[in-house]
This record gives C-alpha cells, structure tokens and sequence, in this order.
C-alpha cells in the first residue's frame, strides 16, 4: 500500500497565537508623549497656515465680501480716496482653473499611456531605467520648465494655436480676437501638462503595478490579447489610483507659480478663450504684486493666497483620501 | 507504511522550456527595420509637404505607423488587430510623456554648458551687470545662499519627520489616520503659500526679510517630503527585530531609539536629501521670503540674500541674449545639483535593501 504522507501539520495541532500585551512605564509614557507632539506639528502647522492667512486678510473679507471673489478688477487705489481701492481675483480665480484644467486633460492620456507603456511594454530593463527617469523628471524644478517653455516651446505653441484657430475656429472657446498667439492659456496649459505628467504617471505606475498578477495570467490563460487583459483587470483594478493621481496633479497645477508668470499675459478681464494670450492665476498674481503692493494691497494678496489655499487643500484632501485607499491593500 | 519520493527526472529528459511570447532575433530585427523604413518615409512626406518642424514629423511618424499596423494586421482577428494599434498608441503617449522632459534635459546641457566656466562658480555678481560677457560674473553667492537655506531647512526638518515617521510606525496611537492624511495633503500646499505664511508670520515680526526666513518657507515645503520617507523606511524594518528586542526586555523608547532608527540610518539620510532635492529649486516662496542679492551673505538673519532659483529668475526677467545664457548656465547647476542629490539618495536607498 503506497501513502503519501503530508506535510503539512493538521490546522486544529498549532495554537493560537498569545494575545500581546505592552504596558508603558513611566519612560515609555514620556517617549511617546514627545513622539506623539513632534509628529502633531504638521497637524498644527496646516492649523497655523490657514489661521495667520485668514486672521491677516480678515479686514478684507470685511470689507468686501463676496466681491472679492466675483469680482473682476484690481485697482490700487491713490490714496487720497479719489480713485478708490478695489481687490478682486474673479478672472485670476477662473484662470486658475482654465489653465489647470487644460494641463491636466493633456496630461491625463500621456500619463495613462506612459505607466501602462512601462508596466507592461517595455522590457524589464528599460522598466527599471524609465522608473529612475519618471522620478526625476518628477523633481526637476518649476523654474526649469517655465525657462524650457519661454524660450524653446513658446514657438511650438504658437504654430499648434494657429493650426488650432485655422481648423477649430467655429468651437467659441477656441476662437480668438486678435490675431496674436503665444502667451496664451494654451501654451502655458501645455507646459503645466508636462510638468504634471511624471506625477500622475509615477502614481498611475504604483497603481498599475499592484494590479494582481493571477488576475492578468488568468486573462491570457483565457486567450486574452494585451490590450484584452489591460482593459478588462488593469484598468477597472487601477480606476480610483489614477483620478488620485490625477487630482494630485490638479493640486499642483493649481498653485503653480513661475511657470504660468514667465508663459501668461497677466491680464485681468474673464477670458475662456484659450488661445487668446491673456490670463493668470492666483499665485503668478501674487508674485506680480507683492514688491510693489501697499500694505492694503498686501491684505488683498494674503486673502488671495488663502483663497488658492482653501483650494488646493480641498483637491489634495480629495487625492489623499483616494491614494490612501488604491495603495493600502495589496 | 512507507512513503514514495518520487525522484526528479534527469535532466536530459525534462523538455527545455520554451518561451514563445520571447520576441525571436528575426522578429526583433523585423521590429527594428520597420520602424525605419516608417521614419524614412515620413521624413520624406514631411520634406515634400512642408509639414515643418519636428512636431509635424512625429505626427506623420505616427500616422504611418498606424496606417502600416492596420495593413499589417487586415487580415487577422479584429481583436489581434485593435491590440495592435492600441500598442501604438500607447508607445506614443509614453513618447510624448517622456519628450518634454529629454527636450529640457538635453536643452539645459547644451545652452547652459556655454556659460559653465570656472568664474560661474567663483564670482557674484556685485561688480557685474547680467548684460555683461559670460567670462565676468558668476552665480558663487546664489549657490552658497541656497546651500545655505536648504541645510538650515532640513536641520529645522528632519528631526520634525523623524518623529512623524516613529509615530507612524512605532506608536500607532490613536491618531495615526489622521496625522497621515495631513501629511498627505500638505504636500500639496502650494508654494507661494508657503511663502505667503512666513511673509505674515516671521518677516512681519523681525521686519527684515532674511535668509531664515527662506529656510522656514522651504522646511514647510519639506517637512511632509521628509516625513513620508521616513515612515515608508521605517516600515521596511522587519518586526522580528522588535521582538527580539522586547523579548530581550527592553521598553518600548529603547527598542525604538536602539534598534530601530539605527537600522534605518541610511534610509533617514535618503529622506533629508529627497526632501532637500525637492525643494532646493523653489523659486516662489524665496520671492516673498529672502528676495534676492548680488553678493555674499553669509548671515541667515543678515537681509535679504541670494539664491539659485531667485538668481535664475531674475536674469529671466531681464530678459537680453547674456542674461538668458546666464539664466541656462544657472538651471544647468541647479538640475545637476538635484541630480547628484536624487541619486545619492538611491545609492542610500538601496543600501537598506540589502
């Protein structure tokens, strides 16, 4: 008579594991007490941010109301009340937003296509390479874009919005009045864009790579083409990692500061029109301002960042939460 | 009752393991020769139609391609066929996602390597006006002043994120969710808010812009840098070593202070240098904190002082042909400072790894 003999020790021979129990002396109690207050202080600085900027720019919210954010002009007064201060960030608000938007809905297909590219293209040695590549592209500063955009892609800029105004001339938002490109919403979109694409990419590829890989054999196992396996498991598993991703890069083209001063006309009227080549947002206003502003005009420009701060927070709890939750199981 | 060891089969008798999805010479050089004959023939469209520029070459390029891949694969299984030609398509939005960054990596090399002579790293700019010749001039108090700034910020950092990290891995207590999430979501805080936040706190109370003051806005942009990292390392360390040290009577602080931030020395050292890559090319928050100087300062809280990113900025402004070569040549040592950091703060990485 043949038997195989298992193993694999029966379930109900191994005992539980002992319940764990820790109690903290006085030396313990004390080590976490300064644990536990050192790593508040990013807790309480994000209190102290929002405080100082509201408590320095109250007097402006008092005075203005909700004007300051519906409406559209900045005036220094002269002083003498004869011309009368007005401080408002509508059109910087939108702009803002119109250029982020544009960034990101460039960004969204390049960063998709190049986490999928490098998690399941490439070869395993050009992955590794690209990996390295993506995570300093992603710390490669601001400054450098915005210097690469003003003098090298201005130009290419340009000739796509000529290319777009000739072609899509009859879409409202794309049609321009006068006849000057560059310097537009577009061009300074498209530069944000490529500043953005290696952090949604590096987060899409975390993503990307969690997907499991039982799930994907299982998909050829079945006669799956690539295309097949990444629609039907990469995709739908990656879904909430990728607006994450996405988010994050919103956040960041939200509070984009020399990058959209060097590439945008800063302009205050409302302007959609994406080709025109005027527009702005808050923190290039910012930056515009400060060295010359008077100290009501400061006030203005405090309220005007915690406006973007109030703003940006409010995207990047949103990606937090999600990242948070696409990374942790495994 | 006896047991059965089934013996492995020799070797010469086991089937070789075929690997049929592996891409064959033939095929690979098919792969190659494909691509070519594509580009030359987009090269000459473009030289025949006026399509200019490299833009409209890779868009010819690319249209080709796919023009070749749907011939290609006319006669097979629609679903063999639309894999294909979203394989291109995905080969092109990972071309176009990497282009713009090649684009400024080989742009900041070749313009600024014209400007990168020994007096760039020597001199300031106190007896030199931006329109000068590249030979006069140079950016020595921009580099020392972001030195400067950028120790100051991950001195005041990184004992903040270390923390942060113990309490994330070692404590847990009850507000572990919580103090991720803000971290999480600080590290999106803008910039210039940083900057607008030490604008109303500290240069308002000591009324001087001032080196320090850069430092505190760039520790605020670092800090949540720092303390993601430090608690990512702090993760790796195995929880046998926890064991053995309690197991050995230790108390929670010693087991903590002894044997875990030891083990992750390097790992704390690839955190401080992240964080300290991360913000060394933050022009914004300078702009409203230490604004900008042509000479030495070699005094944190001596007015305001020069640094990279502001000194970058300003010749842009400036805007003549010198001015802007001046301006590459700065980006130039800037991208290779962040480069030398980023790396050794992967040869740092790796070291806990092993």
């Amino acid at each position: 008579m043949i038997k195989v003999m298992s193993v694999v020790p029966s379930v109900e021979s191994t005992p539980d594991p002992r319940e764990l129990f820790v109690i903290y002396n006085r030396a313990d109690r004390i080590f976490r007490r300064i644990v536990t207050s050192g790593a508040l202080t990013s807790l309480i600085l994000l209190g102290l941010i929002g405080t100082f900027l509201f408590v320095r720019s109250a007097q402006i919210f008092n005075d203005r109301g909700l004007k300051f954010i519906t409406g559209s002009n900045w005036t220094a007064g002269s002083g003498d009340g004869v011309i009368p201060d007005d401080f408002s960030i509508g059109p910087m608000l939108t702009g803002t937003i119109l250029v982020s938007v544009i960034a990101l809905i460039i960004a969204m297909p390049l960063a998709i296509g190049g986490a999928l590219y490098i998690e399941f293209y490439a070869a395993s040695r050009l992955r590794k390479l690209l990996s390295t590549m993506l995570d300093l592209a992603a710390a490669i500063p601001s400054l450098i874009f915005g210097l690469w955009g003003v003098v090298l892609f201005t130009s290419f800029g340009e000739r796509w919005s000529i290319l777009l105004n000739s072609r899509f001339g009859w879409v409202p938002f794309i049609k321009v009045q006068a006849e000057v490109f560059g310097r537009s919403p577009f061009v300074a979109g498209c530069v944000l864009a490529s500043l953005i694409t290696p952090i949604i990419t590096s987060v899409s590829r975390e993503v990307f790579s969690r997907t499991p890989r039982d799930l994907i054999d299982t998909c050829y196992a079945l006669g799956s083409t690539r295309w097949g396996a990444i629609k039907t498991v990469v995709l739908p598993f990656g879904r909430s990692g990728v607006i994450g991703g996405a988010m994050l890069g919103l956040g960041r083209a939200l509070g984009e500061t020399v990058a959209v001063y060097l590439l945008l006309n800063i302009v205050f009227r409302y302007n959609f029109r994406i080709l025109e080549s005027e527009g702005g947002n808050i923190a290039s206003l910012i930056a515009l301002k400060f060295g010359e502003a008077t100290e009501y005009e400061l006030k203005a420009l405090v309220a005007a960042g915690f406006v973007l701060f109030l703003l940006t927070l409010v995207v990047n709890m949103f990606a937090a939460t999600i990242v948070e939750k696409s990374t942790r199981r495994k | 009752m006896s047991t059965v060891v089934i013996e492995p089969q020799s070797q010469s008798l086991a089937p070789q393991p075929t690997m049929p999805w592996k891409p064959t010479r033939k095929t690979q050089f098919s792969g190659i020769f494909s691509v070519v004959v594509v580009a030359i023939v987009s090269l000459a469209i473009v030289l025949l139609t006026g399509l200019a520029g490299i833009d409209g070459f890779g868009l010819t390029f690319l249209a080709v391609f796919l023009g070749v891949t749907v011939a290609r694969t006319a006669r097979q299984n629609p679903k063999v066929r639309k894999d294909s030609m979203v394989g291109v398509a995905i080969c092109a939005a990972a071309v176009l996602a990497f282009f713009p960054w090649m684009s400024i990596f080989l742009s900041v090399i070749l313009k600024g390597a014209r400007g990168l002579q020994p007096n760039f790293l020597i001199e300031n700019m106190q007896l030199t006006t931006p329109d000068d010749e590249l030979n006069m001039g140079g950016a020595a108090h921009a580099i020392i002043g972001s030195m400067m700034m950028v120790v100051i910020a991950a001195v005041i950092t990184l004992p903040l994120g270390i923390l942060s990290g113990v309490y994330l891995t070692e404590i847990r207590g009850r507000l572990t969710f919580l103090v991720r999430f803000v971290v999480q979501s600080m590290s999106g805080v803008p910039s210039i808010v940083a900057g607008l936040f030490i604008y109303t706190t500290f240069v308002n109370f000591t009324n001087s812009f001032s080196g320090m003051a850069g430092s505190l806005a760039l520790a605020v942009l670092m800090l949540p840098t720092v303390a993601r990292t430090a608690e990512e390392v702090m993760k790796l360390v195995p929880d046998d070593l926890r064991s053995a040290s309690y197991a050995l009577g230790a108390r929670q602080w010693r087991t903590s202070l002894m044997v875990v931030l030891p083990t992750v020395r390097s790992g704390l050292t690839t955190a401080a240098i992240l964080g300290i890559a991360r913000v060394i090319g933050e022009t914004a928050p300078l702009l409203l904190t230490s604004l900008s100087n042509n000479s030495y300062v070699f005094n944190p809280m001596g007015g305001p002082i020069g640094s990279l990113p502001t000194y970058i900025f300003g010749l842009l402004q400036i805007g003549t042909e010198n001015s802007i070569n001046r301006a590459w040549t700065g980006s130039l040592v800037l991208m290779i400072l962040v480069l030398v950091l980023f790396l050794t703060a992967r040869y740092f990485g790796g070291k806990d790894k092993r």
